[in-house]
């Protein structure tokens, strides 16, 4: 076992997370470090073939027709060093009636200068479910230029939900780009949720084209910005078939010198399409402030407990 | 001595005076009404009392156990034991019921937290890890606040419109609470313009535009705000006094 493993699996643990499925032959992982792939596991139905490139490692995954992969697949991707590129090309392809939910931890401790990339293309087959939940954490310097695009093809009554979640260490700089098309019945979920301090950069563009008739679509951002950190949001929601409908749904809490921006886009090309959006940006509510004052917090404390519970993990019927 | 009093309160909201002079004293253990008619100034002295940005008065004086609140920052009243329930009570996304409750306690254990919201009717095992968003209906809220003040142990609960948005059971249960919140040595001032919530409270002052109008016992001003301000008479702006 190389010590670069075992020192991801150190962070992993110092996340609060259990190390221990990296041992378990019914769990299925994969860790990359650098654009090395350096552990990984497989189960019956699971399929991941990675290939190292001259700048980056290829990682193709395919779950297979009618597979339900029963335990959460772990993946770890890092960088340990304090300077280092990570590109990532991910090729996944749910089967017909296959489903799988993936959890991906993407761990920069000590980055100084560190870019992380990763081009996704995902394909998702009839009737086949992807759940992808990717938490970042960065460390407290926020040297990290992090790229994540995706392209997503959902096929019919097929569902893809991703959530991800950046509110450990400085941001830095990321920039996500995910785009989807949705077929009939199928339904696509994308959620963010980030803090950024200092001078950190966010910028998010997410799409999603709900092409097929009965289609569903949820676009929701929920970022916090503080010091002279800088927020920029591009949600875009396209309903072109009957019975497709779709919510896009942003809120940012802006403190300290920040700037936060949100452009939802909702484009609707069917008289029997309809598309829903909110979004809100400004500093705490008020009355938020002031109950949680009412009850002794300081003004600090209850700042950082509202947004808290901004950022926190989305229950499925909240994004719904 | 009055746990609570207001003397001569001024105040004035964007320009507007609302408070024209208000004057009020609490006794402790009393379950205290501030009546009046919509507009007559009884959420502006709660706010004032609470010390909510905007709400500072430039005249008069507010004392807790004989001090003077002037001047102090909302959770400064608040860690001397003094709390406000909202008429309407903020949502906050993914903030759990728990963590809401935490927010104040005084002591941070689970079984206060399970007590607080069994003595607001709600089943700790459904509601402590549900979020305080609009998930929840306008009265389960409203028991929420009320049940994150009962952990707060304070001396002085300030609850603006108890009564709205509630059903008849819930009515009920924040009744018993005042009745318990009575003999836990807390005082409760009723913000209201209901005879009927009049009808649970000891002491009473009716207040119309902004000036105190009469304080004494519960039932006499009740029989006065029955008798004369409902309807109100100066429902009709020309009709009121002098606001300058």
């Amino acid at each position: 076992m190389s010590t670069d493993y075992e020192m991801m699996l150190d962070v992993y643990r110092g996340l609060g997370q259990d190390s221990s499925v990296f041992s378990e032959s019914d769990v299925a992982h994969l860790v990359i470090h650098g654009n090395e792939v350096i552990g990984a596991n497989l189960v019956p139905g699971l399929r991941v073939e990675p290939e190292e490139l001259e700048d980056g490692v290829r990682v193709g995954i395919v779950v297979e027709e009618g597979a339900a992969i029963e335990n959460t697949v772990h993946m770890c991707f890092g960088v340990l060093p304090e300077e280092g590129l990570q590109r990532i090309l991910l090729d996944v392809e749910l089967e017909p009636r296959s489903r799988v939910e993936v959890l991906a931890h993407c761990v920069f401790p000590n980055a100084l200068d560190v870019t992380h990339k990763m081009d996704a293309q995902i394909r998702l087959g009839e009737d086949a479910a992807y759940r992808y939940f990717e938490r970042h954490v960065h460390g407290s310097e926020g040297g990290v230029l992090v790229v994540p695009h995706a392209q997503v093809h959902v096929g019919a009554g097929a569902s893809f939900e991703t959530e991800f979640e950046l509110v450990q260490g400085r941001v830095g700089q990321i920039e996500i780009d995910y785009e989807g098309w949705c077929a009939e019945r199928a339904l696509m979920r994308m959620i963010a949720r980030m803090s950024g301090r200092g001078d950190d950069r966010i910028q998010v563009r997410e799409t999603a084209h709900l092409d097929g008739p009965d289609s569903v679509g949820v676009l929701l951002s929920r970022i916090a910005v503080r010091d002279r950190a800088w927020a920029d949001v591009y949600n875009e929601l396209t309903a072109s078939a009957p019975g497709a409908r779709g919510h896009v749904d942003c809120k940012e809490i802006v403190q300290g010198e920040a700037v936060a921006r949100a452009t939802p886009i909702v484009d609707v090309r069917h008289p029997r399409a309809h598309v829903t959006h909110e979004a809100a940006i400004g500093s705490v509510d008020s009355r938020q402030l002031q109950t949680l004052m009412a009850r002794g917090m300081s003004e600090d404390e209850a700042v950082e407990l509202i947004i808290q519970g901004l950022l926190s993990k989305k229950e499925k019927a909240e994004a719904d | 001595m009055a746990l609570l009093e207001v003397r001569d309160l001024r105040l004035a909201v964007g320009g507007k005076r609302i408070l024209h002079g208000v004057s009020l004293s609490v006794e402790q253990r009393a379950v205290h009404a501030l009546v009046g008619p919509n507009g007559a100034g009884k959420s502006t002295l709660a706010y004032a009392i609470m010390g909510l940005p905007g709400y500072a008065p430039d005249g008069g004086d507010i004392l807790l156990d004989g001090k003077s609140l002037n001047g102090l920052a909302v959770d400064q009243r608040a860690r001397l034991g003094v709390s406000l329930a909202w008429q309407e009570p903020a949502r906050f996304e993914g903030l759990k019921v728990r963590d809401f409750l935490l927010a104040g306690a005084a002591h941070k254990d689970e079984d206060a937290l399970r007590d607080a919201l069994r003595r607001m009717a709600l089943d700790p095992g459904l509601y402590l890890d549900r979020m305080v968003d609009t998930s929840l209906s306008g009265g389960e809220r409203k028991r929420i606040e009320l049940a994150s003040i009962l952990v707060m142990k304070p001396k002085l609960v300030i609850a603006d419109e108890p009564d709205s948005g509630i059903d008849v059971e819930a009515l009920r249960h924040m009744f018993e609470l005042f009745d318990r919140l009575r003999s836990e040595d807390v005082t409760v001032l009723l913000v209201t313009h209901s005879a009927d919530v009049m009808a649970h409270a000891d002491t009473a002052t009716l207040v119309c535009c902004g000036r105190t109008v009469e304080e004494g016992p519960a039932e006499q001003i009740r029989s006065y705000f029955v008798d004369q301000c409902l309807p109100c008479p100066f429902h009709d702006p020309s009709m009121r006094p002098d606001e300058s």
